[in-house]
């Protein structure tokens, strides 16, 4: 079976429009990135601070009843969010002390709802000096782990390839933050996690669609730089789209089935998926066209 | 059977053995008699995230242990002159990291500096100096020295906590050094997480201390007595009452010279209490003190509580004695344990505090085991409704990475998390990927109308730079999650660096060698691709 036959679409010709798009999303990242740096993000307590509990309840609550009880006891701000699956209650109190949140929020519960019994599913405590501490480890692990694919891509590809393959890997971080920050998703350790995998993914179909095209380099040394390009794009845009489309089976089943843990990590990593796709071909390998024209004209 | 297949079907099959005989352990709810001390027992542990339970990270509070210590020299100085008679003003610890002596003539001073030399030679003496018309000199512990004993109370700290948490009875905790001054527990399948965060995190400095009746906790406090508070709680109302009294700075007996502490029910009253035992030295002190001070009030501290404040009725010999109060069953055995264990060198700090309930532990495996399935699923239907018998090939050599994968996790003894299991199921999609990439470039053979061995070996050779590639940088990435992360990350980092090596042997190898045997000898003309 195939999914697509033989393909002659023009997407270098594209690359004006996917370039504004690209634009777009990149600047959107950026401006999550600094929210992020500043903490003005939605930022998971593991990098704040704070508490975060998982309660589940006999009975349906309203938020609105919860957050008035919370706040009638002494818990000024938490942040209240409800998970459809079976009466469950997230709080989240960003920058808190160790200890006292927690003691608080169940005996304002216990007292204000006394006839819907709760258990605490989850609780996580974390004090500053460790979210201080996680917030530098991942700024390190992001530094080292895009400069390690980055070296990585300097060693195997030449100049424009290797300028290419860095720019859609950083264009795909920088997607998944413009998402998430659109979309006013919590920035975690799992996110984090999420982007750094993708960064090391999504250079597959990058590298696919290079190599076809070095290949055709080296076997047509006239032709225009335009169609070898988007020859060797459309030659391996099957299984450009095939790879990713297995990656996205299986990421999309842990979105809809993996339960609510990991429902925003496999949410990122879909984004990644389909946004890598894209990249490799829209982005990457543009920009690679235009730099090498640039030298040939040098050279000319 | 073709040329150089032989030794890779070995292979195959040698690792899927020892995948399964390394699973063993994990599968088996028993292992059987035989199973004898050579085979491999190690086996995957579920996370916290997966079993429910507590991680705590502590910080030690270093700076008190030092304070502490000079604490101890003070006294120790202080009793060291009385009994030689060379009169003092005051001796006190002043900051933290130094003790201060004024005395009242030179000459004193003078006969301590060298006596001081003798006995703390480590400490740094300053020359004396006037202080008020009096003579002063301080004493200071050196940076080694502090660092030293910084070092010790930490690793105290950690002892003593391991203690506790065994004589509480938690099945295979951890307790871990991490970094300077902090200590990692983790607590599995811990039913009351509370009661263990507060048996765990106290100090359970135990003192004896007289009361000072002549000074009214409202008035002025002399230098050498201090004001604490005794709580009492209503055991019907719940109300916490506090009564403030004075008691003597010093203490005439510690908690470290406990040797036992039991929790005993009083038959009369029917209530709970803590029974403790002195040593020796503790026995004879706490002789001497009851003896000279019948009918006076001594107060039993507790990290600076006063618990109880009882009158001395009686001289008490023989070493032992009891501490009670409105203890419940728990409270009661849960002090006998911190007695027993032994007070923290310095007070600890919960910095982090991670806890998940049993239900909820469930719950993420049941998701994810059942997301992985649909994930499985639907990858294996596609690749063989798009690939055809290849797909199928494709598809033995995913679950061929799933079995190696379990069981080199297995072999490792390492700790699955639920974003470890997200690795497992995101790798079933990229370890079909090397197969999409070589199956593409086959095809491509095939309409160049190569034979399918031929096309079969170029569709190889030619996709394997693109198949190293894009595995070394996931694998850079895996690596350095695997360096930084904690807890659930790491455990999607182990599974993640793992199975993308599995996969590269799996692809090169394990598929390869199926098709050779299905295409030996050149003669199949046609390839269901």
């Amino acid at each position: 079976m195939e999914l697509l036959g033989k393909t002659s679409i023009d997407f270098i010709g594209k690359r004006n429009i996917s370039f504004v798009i690209s634009a777009i999303i990149s600047i959107i990242g950026l401006i999550g990135v600094v929210q992020v740096g500043r903490g003005a993000a939605n930022m998971g307590i593991d990098f704040s601070g704070g508490t975060a509990m998982q309660l589940k309840f006999s009975k349906p609550v309203v938020i609105a009843d919860a957050r008035a009880a919370l706040h009638k006891n002494g818990v000024a701000k938490a942040d209240l969010q409800e998970i459809k699956d079976g009466n469950k209650l997230l709080v989240k109190m960003a920058g808190a002390a160790v200890g006292k949140p927690s003691e608080m929020v169940q005996a304002a519960f216990k007292k204000e709802f006394a006839d819907n019994a709760f258990t605490v599913e989850s609780s996580t405590e974390i004090g500053p000096s460790i979210g201080d501490k996680l917030r530098k480890d991942t700024l390190i692990a992001a530094v080292l782990s895009l400069l390690g694919i980055i070296l990585y891509i300097a060693w195997r590809f030449d100049f424009q390839f290797g300028v290419g393959a860095t720019c859609a890997t950083l264009h795909d971080c920088l997607a998944m933050f413009a998402v998430f920050y659109l979309l006013n998703k919590e920035i975690n350790l799992l996110f984090i996690t999420a982007v750094l995998t993708i960064a090391g993914y999504s250079l597959t179909d990058t590298v696919v669609v290079f190599d076809r095209i070095r290949e055709n380099l080296h076997k047509n040394l006239k032709g225009a730089m335009n169609t070898i390009f988007n020859d060797s794009i459309n030659e391996v845009l099957s299984r450009t789209i095939v790879t990713s489309l297995t990656v996205f089976l299986a990421a999309a089943s842990l979105f809809f089935f993996g339960g609510e843990v990991i429902h925003d990590f496999s949410l990122a990593l879909l984004i990644g998926v389909l946004v890598g796709t894209y990249s490799s071909v829209f982005v990457a390998s543009p920009i690679v066209v235009i730099l090498e024209n640039r030298a040939l004209a040098k050279k000319a | 059977m073709p040329k150089g297949t032989g030794w890779r079907i070995s292979l195959i099959v040698a690792f899927v053995a020892l995948s399964f005989l390394y699973l063993t352990p994990t599968l088996a709810s028993k292992l059987p008699a035989w199973w004898g001390n050579l085979l491999p027992k190690d086996k995957i542990h579920l996370g916290l995230d997966l079993q429910g339970g507590t991680h705590l990270v502590m910080e030690v509070d270093t700076q008190k242990a030092i304070e502490g210590s000079l604490d101890l020299v003070a006294t120790d100085l202080e009793d060291t002159l009385n009994g030689k008679t060379l009169r003092f003003k005051r001796i006190a610890r002043s900051g933290s990291d130094k003790v201060s002596l004024v005395f009242y003539e030179k000459g004193t001073a003078e006969t301590v500096q060298k006596l001081i030399k003798d006995k703390y030679p480590s400490y740094e003496q300053s020359p004396t100096f006037d202080d008020g018309g009096f003579v002063a000199m301080t004493l200071r512990v050196n940076e080694k020295d502090a660092q030293d004993r910084k070092d010790k109370a930490v690793q105290q700290a950690l002892e003593t906590i391991r203690n506790r948490i065994d004589q509480f009875g938690v099945s295979e905790p951890t307790i871990q050094r991490e970094g300077i001054n902090h200590i990692v527990v983790q607590l599995p399948g811990i039913k009351d997480p509370q009661r263990a965060i507060d048996l765990i995190g106290r100090t359970a400095r135990l003192d004896f201390k007289m009361v000072r009746e002549d000074v009214s906790p409202t008035g002025a406090i002399p230098d050498d007595a201090e004001l604490l508070k005794e709580k009492t709680v209503d055991p019907t109302t719940g109300a916490v009452s506090e009564i403030p009294l004075v008691v003597q700075k010093k203490s005439m007996i510690t908690g470290d010279l406990l040797t036992d502490a039991q929790v005993r029910i009083d038959s009369q009253f029917n209530q709970p209490y803590v029974a403790i035992e002195f040593n020796s030295l503790g026995a004879k002190l706490f002789d001497q003190v009851t003896a000279a001070n019948v009918g006076k009030r001594f107060a039993i501290v507790l990290d600076n509580n006063i618990h109880s404040a009882p009158v001395i009725r009686e001289r008490i010999s023989g070493g032992s004695a009891q501490i009670s109060g409105s203890f419940t069953e728990k409270s009661a055995s849960d002090l006998a344990i911190v007695l027993r264990a032994g007070a923290l060198p310095a007070p600890v700090k919960i910095i982090q505090n991670v806890t998940v309930g049993p239900s909820l532990g469930q719950d993420s495996i049941n998701k994810g085991l059942y997301a992985g399935l649909i994930g499985v699923l639907l990858v294996v239907v596609f690749m063989a409704v798009y690939y055809k018998l290849s797909g199928m090939i494709a598809n033995l050599g995913m679950v061929l990475n799933i079995v190696y994968l379990m069981g080199s996790l297995a072999a490792l003894g390492a700790t699955l998390t639920l974003p470890g299991i997200a690795a497992i199921v995101l790798l079933v999609g990229m370890s079909v990927d090397s197969n999409v990439i070589i199956f593409e470039r086959i095809r491509e053979e095939l309409k160049l109308g190569k034979t399918p061995q031929a096309a079969l070996n170029s569709g190889y050779d030619k996709a394997f730079l693109t198949i190293m590639d894009s595995h070394i940088t996931t694998l850079i990435t895996a690596a350095v999650l695997f360096q930084f992360g904690t807890g659930p990350v790491k455990g999607f980092a182990v599974s993640l660096s793992l199975g993308v090596i599995i996969n590269l042997f799996t692809s090169l190898i394990g598929t390869k060698v199926t098709f050779d045997l299905f295409l030996h000898k050149g003669r199949a003309t046609k390839m269901s691709i």
